[in-house]
């Protein structure tokens, strides 16, 4: 277990450039738990920053910085090795696979044999309050149970992290409010750290740790 | 693994090419040791001169070049300026698009079953309009100045060309220019063609290359529909090439560099009519009229795209209906009577060239589809240019056939290898891969790559996304490009008679070589299977994704 001083996500000197021009410059550091949002307007390389941290930072650009987490810089790991929760605007539900396949996908290999699995990601739909949607089509789903089934997705993989990208931007007023608190609820109650890229300062508010500007 | 991807497509593209166009430039200057040509020397290519009618042998080829791609690109930009974003576009788009997947030679004889003086056009104005009682003693079949050859190329390179088109439309901003266009007072198709169509223009550029290239040099569509004394210069070569006479080789290699220049003179003629063509949309673009009454224009090009489809697929159905006719004497519209004595007389001789077919498209579409994937799969990670990649994969379809095709043989045949199926797989490869990897490229890329980010992000490695996310989301792309590379493995002529050289027989091979009897029974048999195997191809490529994936909704068609 990573003592106090090393837990969390840190980015130490990160700097994200486009054709020789500095687009995005960040030091910071975030406890588990707690939430750095990132503001900016659209075009200022702030979803790019997200990218570097998680591991699919587009070859056009360049990064560099060290991003430590649990201890250890992760920055040159290759994606799969980071273990960075991802929900973007939309929910991506994998659309080839039930809405259980999406979740089986993402469990870690160490929960073992086939009921086993299917339970873990049963427990999972109630704990967002999707009882019995396991063999359900995703593209049947309302966006709001998309939402949910994304955010489920992402805690099952057991991520290190979480990394926000816009995720309730496209959802209206009234889920807008509701999954944004479960969204948070949750990431606090596994202690993870979170980056999150908006232009609503609803969201930042409702965030509630560290906000920095870019752009 | 992938990385060797685009070394192997790049390698399988271009060493065949050269390599066999090295082997049909040496033996033209006399070399050719195997047969004891040790020296240079221009006694070949004085052989070849020394043909009776070469100069109008050559000279169809050259026309056939330049003036179907001509008028099918004129065709295609004035239907596309006439009706893009209207209900008909979309209706004669989905009637058109299926003639891609007609093999030439199956196209060729639908066209001469409709046109020719015995044919069902001729019948059904027949006795009672024109009075005749036996069919006429036209030559429109195989006339002379090669027109009936040319509208058998015209109909198979307006589908191509207007599919390419369609792909490139959605890279230029379409209905903001039309609109804006019309704005400024514009007629239809003069606003497109100013404002849109030389964007459009020189993205399908290497596509209508290698429709001058393939026109140029065509050989079953000229052997079926094309004139004959003297024929058009790529038959005539076949017919050396196959001669059992080892030392013709020299000459129908000199006459394959002919061929080579033919097809070069076609392409800097075209690029010439670029320069006059662009120079004179100027010179009316610059003069400001407005071109507002088009609408007889652009009648005239729906009438005529339509036309295509029409009398290729009216001439299939004949000749399926040939196939299982009984008595069918002239002028009768419909046969007296149906009967299955045709299928039962040629079922027994029909297994081995159906096999051929069959296992040498499947194998050729299944190693192109693997090494396309893997190259775009390696090409998404490096995320490098791709221009010098697009030449090399047009390197087959711009180099004629018989220009390399042949000195690939002779590498073959003197290198011991001889007409084995794998040799066949390979060639086919050549030209079924760049189909595939053009069908494959554009879904590949609109591919939504955050996906792949959220799989890695459930710590999942680049080969699990690859094939559990990926590949599968793909599927219907990926079986319609195999659906296209069957079809063109299916209609591939010259490679297999070459290659095959006799022994390795496939369907269209077979028809081709029947179409000389004239047997409509029999003809009607080969041209039916001919069309029927691509079209279970795309059947397949319909069919699979949707039961697969039958209760997801997203994974149907958009």
């Amino acid at each position: 277990m990573p003592d106090e001083t090393t837990a969390g996500l840190r980015l130490d000197a990160v700097r994200i450039r486009l054709d020789g021009r500095e687009l995005v410059a960040v030091d910071s550091r975030v406890r588990p738990g707690e939430t750095l949002t990132v503001m900016g307007p659209s075009g200022s390389g702030k979803s790019t920053l997200l990218a570097y941290v998680g591991g699919f930072l587009d070859p056009v650009f360049a990064g560099e910085g060290r991003v430590i987490c649990g201890g250890r810089d992760i920055a040159n790991f290759p994606a799969q090795e980071r273990h960075a929760g991802i929900l973007f605007q939309d929910p991506l539900l994998f659309p080839h696979m039930s809405v259980g396949g999406n979740l089986v996908f993402a469990m870690p290999g160490t929960i073992a044999g086939k009921p086993a699995r299917r339970a873990r990601a049963e427990a999972a739909l109630a704990d967002v309050g999707l009882e019995g949607f396991y063999d359900r089509d995703p593209d049947t789903l309302s966006g709001g149970q998309k939402a949910r089934v994304a955010l489920a997705r992402v805690l099952l993989a057991e991520p290190n992290f979480l990394l926000l990208d816009e995720p309730f931007s496209k959802l209206d007023m009234q889920l807008r409010g509701q999954i944004r608190t479960l969204v948070f609820e949750r990431a606090r109650r596994s202690r993870l750290p979170v980056i999150l890229v908006t232009h609503d300062e609803a969201d930042a508010s409702a965030a509630g740790g560290d906000v920095i500007e870019i752009g | 693994m992938l990385r060797f991807a685009p070394g192997i497509a790049i390698a399988l593209l271009a060493l065949p090419v050269i390599g066999g166009l090295a082997g049909t430039i040496l033996p033209a200057f006399g070399y050719l040791p195997a047969l004891g040509g040790g020296e240079l020397s221009l006694e070949p290519f004085m052989t070849v001169l020394g043909q009776p009618g070469l100069l109008r042998s050559s000279l169809i080829a050259l026309a056939a070049g330049v003036v179907t791609a001509a008028i099918s690109i004129v065709l295609v930009a004035l239907f596309v300026g006439g009706w893009s974003e209207t209900r008909t576009f979309h209706f004669i788009q989905s009637l058109v698009s299926p003639l891609l997947a007609v093999p030439h030679a199956a196209a060729a004889f639908g066209l001469a079953f409709m046109i020719a003086p015995s044919g069902f056009l001729a019948r059904l104005v027949s006795p009672w309009a024109t009075g005749w009682e036996r069919p006429p003693d036209w030559l429109i079949v195989n006339d002379p100045l090669g027109l009936s050859f040319m509208a058998g190329l015209i109909v198979k390179e307006v589908p191509f060309l207007l599919l390419m088109t369609l792909a490139a439309l959605p890279q230029v901003p379409l209905s903001a220019s039309n609109r804006l266009a019309a704005s400024l007072g514009y007629g239809r198709v003069a606003g497109f063609l100013f404002t849109t169509w030389p964007a459009i223009y020189r993205q399908i550029r290497l596509a209508v290359f290698a429709v001058i290239a393939f026109a140029s040099s065509a050989v079953e569509v000229a052997y079926i529909l094309g004139p004959t004394t003297p024929a058009a210069l790529p038959v005539r070569l076949v017919e050396w090439m196959n001669d059992p006479d080892l030392s013709s080789r020299f000459m129908a290699s000199a006459g394959a560099v002919l061929q080579l220049g033919i097809t070069l003179a076609a392409l800097l003629i075209w690029l010439a009519l670029e320069k006059l063509c662009g120079m004179t949309m100027m010179h009316f673009c610059e003069q400001g009229r407005r071109y507002r009454s088009d609408r007889l224009l652009r009648l005239a090009a729906l009438v005529l795209i339509a036309l295509t489809a029409l009398i290729v697929f009216g001439g299939l159905a004949v000749l399926a209906l040939w196939s299982v006719s009984g008595l069918w004497q002239f002028p009768d519209v419909l046969p007296d009577a149906l009967s299955l004595r045709g299928w039962m007389q040629t079922l027994p001789r029909i297994g081995n060239p159906l096999v051929t077919t069959v296992t040498v498209g499947l194998a050729s579409t299944l190693l192109s589809t693997l090494i396309v994937i893997g190259s775009l799969a390696s090409g998404q990670r490096d995320g490098n240019g791709t221009r010098w990649k697009l030449f090399f994969l047009y390197l087959p379809l711009l180099v004629p056939q018989a220009g390399f095709v042949f000195g690939l043989k002779l590498f073959l045949t003197h290198g011991g290898v001889g007409a084995t199926w794998a040799a066949l797989v390979l060639v086919h490869t050549v030209f079924v891969l760049p189909y595939i990897f053009l069908s494959l490229s554009a879904p590949w890329r609109a591919f939504d790559t955050r996906y792949e980010a959220i799989a890695a992000g459930l710590g999942k490695s680049g080969w699990t996304t690859l094939l559990v996310i990926r590949l599968p989301m793909l599927s219907r792309a990926i079986l319609v490009a195999c659906a296209v590379g069957f079809a063109v493995s299916v209609g591939q002529y010259l490679p297999t008679v070459l290659i095959g050289a006799g022994r390795l027989v496939t369907i269209t091979t077979e028809a081709v070589a029947l179409g000389a009897g004239g047997n409509r029974r029999v003809i009607g048999i080969y041209a039916f299977l001919q069309m029927l195997l691509p079209f279970l191809g795309f059947a397949f490529a319909a069919v699979v994704p949707t039961l697969l994936f039958r209760n997801r909704r997203a994974m149907k068609i958009a």
